[in-house]
This record gives C-alpha cells, sequence and structure tokens, in this order.
C-alpha cells in the first residue's frame, strides 16, 4: 500500500440497517390509526375527510401534530404514535 | 502531535547532526571534547558514519527527531530523569559551555554560527513522515484503490463528490490539515443531520481536504459545521425543503485578512481559494457525513446553485458599522462564523439615490419582491450593502440601527394588498376580511441581517433571500472560530 494509493473514508461509514415492514392490517375495524398533521397549511382539511372515512370503516382515531414541517417529529410524539397506534397516516405537502 | 514518550532519549548530553551541514561539521572537535569529558550520545539524521572517528547512532528513521521535534542541526539536548531540561540550536559557544557544564569548548572556533535545518521538518519529507509517526491516530476506514483504477473516477463512483472533481483525502494530506487546528481528532465537533451521524475533528477535516482547503482554513470550517447543526439553525429542515435554501457562511474578526479572504471586488465569485473552499468543505460534510443527497433527504424543487458552498468575509475595515458578528453578540475583533440559510444572490440596482431616504425606500421596494411580493412576516433575507451605497448612509450619518428602523418602516405591508386575492393573485397572507388597512411586517424584528461587503465601484446592493424564520424554520447563528 502506498500513500498516494490509499484514502481515507469521508462519510460516516454507517450501513443502513434493513428493517421489515410491519404487518399490513387485515380490517381496520377496532383497529387506531393514528393521522399526523405536519403542520403544514390544509393538511387538517385532508386529515378530517381521511377521518370521515376511516371511522365508516370502523377505525378508532387519534390525531397528532408535529410543532413544524420543517423539523423531524419529536421523539416522544413518534414514541407515542408507536405506542398507542395500529397504523398512522402522514399529511405530508400542502 | 509529536510525542517524546514514544521516542525516548539516554540520560545525559543528546546531540542531533546531519553530514551535510556545515555547522555540524566545525562543531566536530567540541563534540569530541564532550565525549571525552561529560560524555554525549549522537544521532545523525543522513549518514551514520558522521562524525568521523565519533560513534553515532543512526537516525535516519527520524523517530527520535521528530518526537522531540528537532528542528535544527546541531541541536544540542540535556536529558535528566527522562525529561529534556535543556536544548540550544546551531553552535552558541555560550549556550553550549552552559548546557554542558564545560569550560573552553571549541577553542579557534567562532562564537557563534547558526545551523542547518532538520531533515525531520524538511517540507519533502513532512507530511510522510506525519503519516509515519502520527497517522495511527485517525480511525477513519482505509479505501485502498485498486492499481488501474483513476483516483477521480474512483471518488466519483463512491458517491463522495458533490459533482466536481475533488482533492483526494490521502493520509499524509489529512495530517497535514489536522495540524490546522489544536484539536484532538477525534473530538466531536457536532451531530450532522439528517443521519445524526458524528462529526468528529478527523471526518471534518477529510471534507476539508476534498474540497481543497488549506490546513489555515479548518478552525472556520469547523465552525461553521458547528454552526449549522443544532435545532436553532435546522439544518435537517434546510436541506429538506422544497424551497431549496442552503446555508451562506459570513465570516468576521482578523481570521478574515489572516487567511486571504475576499470581502471586495466579486465578492461572491468563485475565484478566491479561501472562500470557495470553505463553502465547499461545510456542504461535503453534509453530504458525506449528514448523509443528504439531492433526491434523497434533499427534496428542493429546483436546488441552488449555491449548494457547491457560499462563504464570503465582510469587509469589516471599509465598513461604516459594526460587524455582522457583533450584532449577533459576539465581541468586535473576535473571529466568528454566521450561517444563514438562503436562496442565491440578487442584485438591487439604484444608481440614482443620494440621499438616505430614497435609497432607503429603493432598498424596501426591491426587498419586498423576495419569495413573493405578497409574502412576509415569517420569511427572511440577508441584505448585503454595497460600499457605495454605504457611502450614502455614512455621509448621512446613520447608523445600522437608523437604516433597520427605517427599514423596517419602509417594509409593513398593507393588509388590502398583500391578503390573499387581492391584486386578481390567489397567493397572498392568510387575513381576514376587514385586515385591509393592518399594517404587516415584511420581515419579523432580527429576520433582516445586513453585512457590509462587495468593491467600491457600482452603486448596487444584493439580498440574498431567506427561508422559514423563527423557532418554526432557521435562525442565522454566529459561532466563535476556535483555534
Amino acid at each position: 500500500m502506498t500513500g498516494s494509493r490509499v484514502l481515507l473514508d469521508p462519510t460516516d461509514e454507517r450501513s443502513p440497517s434493513i428493517r421489515e415492514r410491519a404487518p399490513r392490517l387485515g380490517s381496520l375495524d377496532g383497529r387506531t390509526i393514528g393521522l399526523l398533521d405536519i403542520s403544514k397549511p390544509r393538511g387538517d382539511v385532508f386529515l378530517d375527510r381521511l377521518e370521515e372515512g376511516l371511522r365508516k370503516s370502523g377505525a378508532r382515531i387519534l390525531r397528532y401534530k408535529k410543532p413544524t414541517f420543517t423539523k423531524p417529529a419529536p421523539v416522544d410524539l413518534r414514541h407515542e404514535i408507536a405506542v398507542h397506534c395500529d397504523a398512522a397516516v402522514e399529511a405530508l405537502a400542502d | 502531535m509529536p510525542d517524546p514518550s514514544q521516542a525516548p532519549l539516554p540520560e545525559g548530553l543528546v546531540a542531533f547532526l546531519k553530514r551535510g551541514c556545515p555547522t555540524c561539521e566545525l562543531v566536530v572537535p567540541v563534540l569530541a571534547e564532550l565525549g571525552a569529558g561529560p560524555g554525549i550520545t549522537l544521532y545523525t539524521q543522513d549518514d551514520p558514519e558522521f562524525p568521523d572517528g565519533l560513534e553515532a547512532l543512526d537516525e535516519t528513521e527520524l523517530a527520535r527527531s521528530w518526537h522531540h521535534s528537532i528542528e535544527a542541526v546541531p541541536t544540542l539536548l540535556r536529558i535528566e530523569d527522562g525529561k529534556e531540561t535543556a536544548r540550544t540550536l546551531g553552535w552558541h559557544r555560550g549556550d553550549w559551555e552552559e548546557l554542558s557544564g564545560m569550560a573552553g569548548l571549541g577553542a579557534g572556533l567562532p562564537d557563534w554560527r547558526p545551523g542547518c535545518g532538520s531533515l525531520s521538518v524538511d517540507p519533502t519529507r513532512e507530511p510522510e513522515l506525519r503519516q509515519r509517526f502520527e497517522g495511527g491516530a485517525l480511525r477513519s476506514r482505509r479505501v485502498e484503490l485498486a492499481a488501474l483504477e483513476d483516483e477521480q473516477e474512483a471518488i466519483f463512483e463512491r458517491g463522495w463528490t458533490d459533482g466536481l472533481p475533488v482533492v483526494p483525502p490521502t493520509e499524509a494530506r489529512v495530517m497535514a490539515m489536522l495540524e490546522g487546528t489544536s484539536r484532538r481528532p477525534d473530538e466531536l465537533v457536532a451531530i450532522v443531520p439528517p443521519d445524526l451521524a458524528q462529526g468528529t475533528i478527523e471526518k471534518i477535516a477529510i471534507n476539508a481536504v476534498m474540497a481543497g482547503c488549506k490546513p489555515e482554513y479548518l478552525p472556520i470550517v469547523l465552525a461553521a459545521v458547528e454552526a449549522v447543526c443544532n435545532d436553532t439553525f435546522n439544518m435537517h429542515g434546510v436541506q429538506a425543503t422544497t424551497m431549496g435554501c442552503t446555508p451562506l457562511i459570513v465570516v468576521n474578526g482578523p481570521i478574515r485578512r489572516a487567511v486571504g479572504m475576499n470581502s471586495g471586488v466579486a465578492v461572491l465569485s468563485p475565484g478566491n481559494r479561501a472562500n470557495s473552499t470553505i463553502g465547499r468543505a461545510l456542504q461535503l460534510v453534509i453530504r458525506n457525513i449528514g448523509g443528504s443527497r439531492p433526491g434523497g433527504i434533499d427534496r428542493s424543487t429546483f436546488g441552488h446553485p449555491g449548494k457547491l458552498g457560499m462563504c464570503f468575509a465582510e469587509d469589516e475595515e471599509a465598513s461604516p458599522w459594526q460587524p455582522l458578528s457583533t450584532d449577533l453578540g459576539v465581541a468586535a475583533g473576535t473571529n466568528a462564523v454566521t450561517v444563514f440559510a438562503c436562496e442565491g444572490p440578487r442584485l438591487i440596482v439604484d444608481q440614482l439615490s443620494r440621499e438616505p431616504d430614497s435609497l432607503v425606500r429603493s432598498l424596501a421596494a426591491c426587498l419586498k419582491a423576495t419569495h413573493h411580493p405578497k409574502l412576509g412576516v415569517a420569511l427572511s433575507a440577508l441584505l448585503v450593502i454595497g460600499p457605495e451605497h454605504g457611502r450614502v448612509f455614512r455621509e448621512a450619518g446613520w447608523s445600522k440601527a437608523k437604516l433597520e428602523q427605517e427599514l423596517a418602516q419602509a417594509l409593513l405591508l398593507r393588509g388590502g394588498d398583500v391578503m390573499r386575492g387581492a391584486g386578481g393573485i390567489a397567493e397572498g397572507l392568510p387575513l381576514p376580511p376587514g385586515a385591509e388597512e393592518a399594517q404587516l411586517p415584511k420581515f419579523r424584528p432580527g429576520a433582516l441581517p445586513i453585512v457590509f461587503a462587495g468593491s467600491g465601484a457600482g452603486l448596487f446592493s444584493t439580498v440574498f433571500g431567506g427561508w422559514l424564520t423563527g423557532p418554526e424554520g432557521s435562525q442565522p447563528v454566529t459561532q466563535e472560530i476556535k483555534p
């Protein structure tokens, strides 16, 4: 190995782990669905309509909101959704 | 850093020599006198046969010279209990007599002769020696290229560049870069978004090498990385937004001049090495350490040529006002960077205003158009006042506070002009009916920082349209530059 042919890795040297998707829900009846508003304008309009439809299918709905769309969801909020919901829908963009 | 414990020296007198040095040749009789007297250990850097007739140890590997920071030959040292207690460089009779405790040394020799450079500081050998003796401190993965692999092509294929060639980050170059800071390679500078990866001094130095930085720029790069990687600047959001803004780095303090940054003619152009490569290094850090890529976390609709790097220095000497860093809380004369999330620059032309009242209205009219003439309140901008515009304010005795106050007044938006639907344009501020006569700020207080730069010819200023500001967006961050 000569010096000029060996480079130092400029990355963080991590390799992404691949995780299995959660099993799909066979039915919405009696399930808890989280609806996450990311605080973009009119995200609530979209989620209100979605909630109506999901309730008709027998789902229980929990609504969540990120403080701002410009930052990742706070870790506590992510944990709360994961603990309380069987599935979640996030309303992206406006 | 050299470490004397890595290459212990024997007790008593020790001298470092090389055959190619006339002063070393000159002191051979003195070395013989010391050998016959208190005793002395000789290390010869080039030829262990030198000095003729005296016993010398082979120092061609230069490990002792490196770890004991020998700068010149001859160097005479006194070692007591394993520690250096005295040192003299070259030949100086008084110093040698005092150090050895022997009087009457070197009869017939001149009183004083300077020595020659030590081989351990020879510029052609120093990078290789640094790598050999200190490279073990680096922890990054070594990537060995195959014999037929082109260095640049290999780097492109690994996705490590911004689309332009980089300086290959060899161990020797990274070691040389680390000389630019007194901080240890494994020190953590910041957790770098979006992957929340560890931005150590070493990893940042590797990217600074690739960007083309000189070692003396490294402290500025480190400060810039620290400045963007926090919740206040919100690098994750800046990188992810469809609006496509990116950090602009403004440098203040004496370091601007020390490293040769441009704050004058064509201040925003590429071409000045410090301006170009400091900005680029920050971008490579976000890309390579943080893991952001266009189309990955970077979702900008159009992107931004400034994502190659945007960095310039304020012209503090010509400015009528205190520097930007001082506006943001750092003492004047302190080296600091300020980062601001923004679009590319846009020129403001006003070649006729000679009175500050006219010029401030003119600037405000142009500033109102950033992002959209009917949007405001939550957005930001950075205003660069050019010297010829600055002169108008200076001659009128306007302080920066006065300029900011007058700009804020001239930048008030009338509700009826900017509400949604007004002027037949759907876009606008979401105001309730009846808010026609409401007065709204184009920018919130503090969301229009002002910098002074540019050449002395041209009645222009420049605006960088910002991004969402306040706690829900990105706020400017000023970071002191540490050595």
